[in-house]
């Protein structure tokens, strides 16, 4: 019995309890970005944004989350049941599985897994699914529509996301994410870099459907998009799922761009600041500009989205990935090999 | 020349970064709202909100049911009944306004000849039920004793005008 506590017990309630201490932190973060846009939105165009419920409005996420607790799930006659139920429940996991592989700190990762960033890259494709699920199981037409926009949509943006990755694996030499965050970077490496991560930054605007990029919802063509059957917590959940991927589309640029937990520009007097801050500091940076982009910026015609998506990111960032790779080739930025190539001639 | 002109600007994002630092600079201008059930905006004295019947500052009620109120008022929302009381004035008996037909124009207010009827500040007097805006004599009176200071300052001040 002590065995099985000690080979299994164990180690499967530390596991949750790590998983409890990313997911509570995500989910109060997420709870406060809805309250941060709110409040950047506000702030932008001279409002004050939500001031009634606590000081300053700083409990209305949680009164928005009773009251969409508090109300009726509804689902249209029409719709097929299981998928209409099964689809925010996919969405919402998928957004939080993801976080298993992202280092918030020096060796705080649930899963230091060595394919790190492909498996991210594989959930956030994934993430479409929920969406067009949702979109064809409501059995509504604005829902269908925004499923639809939305699966064209991220399959294009993920397009260009994969060679701006593909672009920081050349610069960098590993698909492990603390790897990649580590890495030392000179200085010329950053700036050739810096075109990848202002296309990283609008494709994950795309990706996560958002402002001026969030044909999907169009609430002014569409009503809501994908979610407009939804009511009550499936609302909830597909609400969470979208937020929480903008946290993890920040993330992600946080960990590929902006050197993740390390001390920016290595500035050695702020190092009594720990690792997890400075994190978390960069991606609100990051989800700053994503609010900032939505308070400024008018939707795009879905003509010019895919226009930008094939005609004009796609190019680009092939192109540069071929500019990369020789910047590094010829003046000897590439990584250290850190397998050995043995030729075997037969 | 205007090709690569044009190309450069909308690879270097150009207009994208100037309406980015123009909303930046706007997050840190000063709001222009108001925190409204907090805070409120300034009311002119001839502002036209809720009725009030006002009284004498001795108690005594001023309407003296000459009607010309609800003879002017162009929505018909007032009803007024009458008789004389037992002293021998003419007072009402009854003295309804229908606050969901009322246009809210003020006609009443010009047309008495004693300040009896007045629109005063007071603009939140949303119901719930439709019955509780059919406003009797007794509620009139009411609201002229609450907002009685208020209403006697805005007349003194707009008098001038007048």
């Amino acid at each position: 019995m002590a065995e099985l506590w000690t080979m299994y017990g164990m180690p499967l309630a530390i596991i949750v309890g790590k998983i409890l201490l990313i997911v509570g932190p995500l989910l109060g973060a997420m709870a406060y970005l809805t309250y941060a846009e709110r409040k950047v939105m506000a702030a932008m165009q001279m409002r004050q944004g939500p001031m009634v419920v606590g000081p300053f409005g700083l409990l209305q996420p949680l009164a928005d989350g009773l009251k969409l607790l508090g109300k009726e799930t509804i689902i249209p006659s029409g719709a097929n049941k299981f998928v209409f139920v099964l689809a925010p429940m996919l969405t919402f996991a998928l957004s939080l599985v993801a976080w298993a592989v992202i280092p918030v700190n020096a060796g705080w990762v649930l899963a230091d897994i060595n394919v790190g960033i492909l498996y991210l890259f594989a959930i956030s494709s994934l993430g479409v699914y929920g969406i067009l699920m949702a979109g064809w199981a409501s059995n509504s037409r604005y829902a269908f529509l925004g499923g639809l926009r939305s699966a064209a949509q991220m399959v294009s943006y993920e397009v260009s996301i994969g060679l701006v990755i593909v672009t920081v694996l050349l610069a960098t030499g590993s698909l492990n994410l603390t790897e990649i965050v580590m890495a030392e970077r000179p200085l010329w490496v950053t700036a050739l870099l810096f075109p990848m991560f202002v296309i990283f930054v609008i494709s994950a605007l795309a990706e996560t459907n958002r402002a001026p990029f969030d044909l999907p919802e169009g609430e002014s063509e569409l009503v809501g998009g994908y979610n407009v059957e939804y009511s009550s917590m499936t609302f909830a959940l597909f609400f969470l799922g979208e937020y929480m991927n903008m946290i993890l589309m920040a993330a992600m640029t946080t960990i590929l761009f902006l050197g993740g937990w390390r001390v920016p520009f290595d500035i050695a007097f702020l190092e009594f600041v720990p690792g997890f801050v400075w994190f978390a500091a960069k991606v609100a940076f990051v989800l700053f500009i994503f609010l900032w982009s939505r308070a400024t910026l008018p939707r795009y015609r879905y003509d010019q989205l895919m226009r930008l998506g094939w005609k004009v990111f796609l190019p680009f960032s092939l192109l540069w990935v071929l500019v990369v790779a020789g910047a590094l080739i010829y003046g000897g930025g590439l990584p250290p090999a850190t397998v050995e190539v043995i030729h075997v001639i037969p | 020349m205007s090709f690569l002109d044009k190309t450069a600007r909308s690879f270097l994002l150009a207009e994208l970064v100037k309406g980015f630092m123009l909303t930046f600079k706007y997050f840190f201008k000063p709001k222009v709202t108001l925190n409204y059930p907090f805070e409120k905006g300034p009311l002119s004295p001839r502002f036209r909100g809720e009725h009030a019947l006002r009284r004498y500052p001795n108690g005594e009620e001023r309407c003296i049911a000459c009607k010309l109120c609800e003879a002017i008022c162009p929505a018909q929302a007032i009803t007024i009944e009458a008789e004389p009381r037992d002293d021998g004035s003419r007072r009402t008996t009854r003295y309804d306004i229908d606050m969901i037909k009322c246009i809210y124009c003020g006609l009443c207010q010009e047309a008495c000849p004693v300040d009896a009827i007045v629109q005063g500040p007071n603009f939140e007097f949303a119901t719930e039920t439709r019955e509780e805006l059919y406003y009797n004599k007794e509620k009139l009176l009411d609201n002229g004793d609450r907002w009685e200071a208020q209403i006697a300052a805005n007349i003194e001040a707009d008098a001038e005008y007048r």
